[in-house]
């Protein structure tokens, strides 16, 4: 598994120079295949886009595809007044659960890496055995012992049960380690021990410095699982006001088959909206999920 | 400075070190070896209710009695096959998609991949769950596009249908997969040094040729990787087919995988422990099967 993470794919992709396929049925070829999947892509966002525009009646009856009667303001101000504005509360929620999760986890998981890539101490080995093997241990096998555990703990439908449990990622200390084993050099530690600099002091003044992109990296992987998370709050929250936003459409969803309310508006609606803090995140730190996604190789 | 003394410096940064692992250690310890502890022992136990089940509620050791009587639930196994059938059809035709889309990215100038790869990485931008309700809509008769399209046709696709459900579960995991899967291929093709397709061209190698004579082969570790991942990740498939369900309870019963079922068993019919025992059932399943592939894929050393 590790030999796939190389220092080149780690810091992004060899020198190459631009070779272009030589006959003009190959360029076609590809071209051809690279719009086929990318209107398979897109399509779907698309419809989305145009059905948060429509009013609910117009959603049965035109065309999917595109635009009838403009009613977006409007579908906005349902979303966000419907049962005294649940919908911004669920948005506040997730917000809150994945700053909060993500930056403990973040911070925890870093020093970890660091401590594992740059020292070396007795049982080390075995620290890095339960961290890859912890990989392969399903989800299920974890939430039901773990919901007796956090009913033991009081967390349970507290939002402790959402944010604690996600300080401690295997995954994010595996990408912490591997990053810091090629931001920082050895020889630079072994400088600043002979000026006279402590453990901790070399690590917040050198060693945290280097990893800042890995560490924004795993933050802005970490925040994504979070915001997108579903079986945990839906096994751990029970009272509605402290639902994430993916809680809350799932219940909007289910609301139809209970009564005769359709909720498809809304619903279609949030979706749009729940969507718009991922895209900032991710159209803005481009460059760090690419390269998460690549060290990585594993979520 | 003598030698004694380097040595206590020595350990003592080393101990500083080890301290930075403290407190991840700690809260993993906390949250996931002593739930796997825990889901050792509940499987173990079974609570009963004495008289009509208004008496004291008594816990009795049952030993393996839970785990045996998972081994032979007919319901719990029949969503495992469900779900072993489809990652084994869904999972290869996912990858051959993503190999593909990869090949055909590495293929393009880098001025033309770059303007897809934004536009291709979408659908792995999108939640899953905001997937599957896009998805369940699309497929929807009432507001989707797709069962007038069809009707065009003259086909009548009922996308919730018993015979169809997995067909249109199969296109989501497809549609958010793929991206992502292609973005990992892709990325180990880069690191290939370009010179090697260079010498094959000018021995008069096609492209199609170069890439599945060359390409294919460098990328096969990468293409592992996936699979287990994509393995691992189907069998404890869950909230697409729960999303379903809202939509078509009939056809998406409550059991219909294996992680619905455990669900199903600890927080509709309150029982803990045999829940406890079919998620040990599930993490053996899965263990197993990422083992087998591995070890079958991973003989001949490549790359």
């Amino acid at each position: 598994m590790t030999t796939t993470l190389d220092r080149r794919t780690v810091t992004g992709s060899a020198p190459r120079r631009p070779v272009a396929p030589h006959s003009k049925r190959t360029k076609a070829t590809v071209l051809f295949g690279l719009i086929a999947f990318t209107v398979y892509s897109v399509a779907p966002v698309w419809w989305l886009i145009v059905a948060a525009t429509k009013g609910q009646s117009d959603l049965y009856t035109t065309s999917g595809l595109w635009f009838a009667e403009f009613r977006l303001l409007d579908n906005f101000r349902e979303l966000f007044t419907y049962q005294d504005g649940i919908f911004l509360t669920w948005m506040w929620n997730t917000v809150v659960y994945s700053l909060a999760g993500t930056a403990g986890m973040t911070l925890i998981c870093v020093a970890c890496g660091y401590g594992l890539a740059m020292y070396r101490f007795r049982g080390r080995g075995v620290m890095m055995g339960c961290i890859i093997g912890s990989f392969l241990v399903p989800h299920a096998l974890l939430t039901i012992p773990s919901f007796l555990l956090y009913t033991d703990l009081r967390m349970i439908d507290t939002p402790w049960a959402i944010i604690v449990p996600s300080f401690f990622s295997a995954f994010s200390v595996y990408l912490a380690k591997v990053y810091a084993e090629g931001a920082i050099p050895h020889e630079l530690l072994e400088a600043a021990r002979i000026d006279g600099a402590g453990e901790y002091r070399i690590f917040f003044v050198i060693g945290a410095r280097l990893m800042s992109t890995g560490a924004a990296t795993i933050f802005l992987l970490g925040f994504v699982g979070s915001w997108n998370s579903f079986f945990g709050p839906l096994v751990y929250l029970r009272s509605q006001d402290k639902w994430t936003v993916m809680l809350g459409l799932y219940s909007w969803l289910k609301v139809k088959v209970d009564n005769s309310t359709d909720l498809t508006g809304l619903v279609v609606v949030g979706s749009i909206v729940s969507l718009i803090p991922m895209v900032v995140l991710m159209v803005s730190m481009q460059r760090y999920w690419r390269s998460g996604v690549t060290l990585g190789s594993l979520k | 400075m003598s030698a004694p003394a380097a040595m206590t410096w020595r350990r003592v940064a080393a101990l500083k070190g080890a301290s930075f692992t403290v407190p991840f250690f700690l809260g993993f310890v906390l949250f996931t070896a002593v739930p796997i502890v825990l889901a050792l022992r509940e499987s173990m136990y079974t609570t009963k209710s004495s008289g009509l089940g208004f008496g004291e509620k008594t816990i009795e050791f049952v030993g393996l009695g839970n785990l045996l009587k998972g081994m032979g639930d007919e319901r719990f196994w029949a969503g495992m096959g469900r779900v072993a059938l489809f990652a084994a059809i869904s999972i290869p035709l996912i990858q051959v998609a993503s190999v593909t889309l990869a090949l055909l990215l590495d293929a393009a100038t880098r001025r033309v991949a770059a303007r897809f790869r934004l536009a291709l990485l979408i659908p792995y931008m999108i939640p899953g769950i905001v997937a599957t309700l896009i998805w369940i809509y699309l497929y929807s008769p009432d507001v989707g596009p797709l069962t007038p399209f069809f009707a065009l046709f003259g086909v009548d696709a009922d996308f919730y249908s018993g015979e169809l459900i997995w067909v249109s579960i199969g296109n989501l995991m497809a549609w958010g997969g793929i991206g992502f899967n292609m973005l990992i291929v892709y990325a180990a093709l880069q690191a290939v040094p370009r010179e090697i397709f260079e010498g094959a061209r000018v021995d008069g190698a096609s492209e199609l040729r170069i890439a599945w004579s060359i390409k294919v082969p460098l990328i096969r570790r990468s293409l592992v990787l996936t699979t287990v991942l994509s393995i691992i990740g189907t069998l404890q498939i869950f909230s697409d087919p729960m999303l379903f369900r809202s939509m078509t309870p009939e056809t998406v019963t409550r059991d219909f995988t294996p992680i619905m079922g455990i669900y199903d068993w600890a927080f509709a019919q309150g029982d803990f422990n045999y829940a406890a025992a079919l998620s040990i059932i599930l993490a053996l399943v899965v263990g197993l099967a990422s083992a087998i592939f591995y070890r079958f894929t991973n003989k001949a050393p490549t790359s």
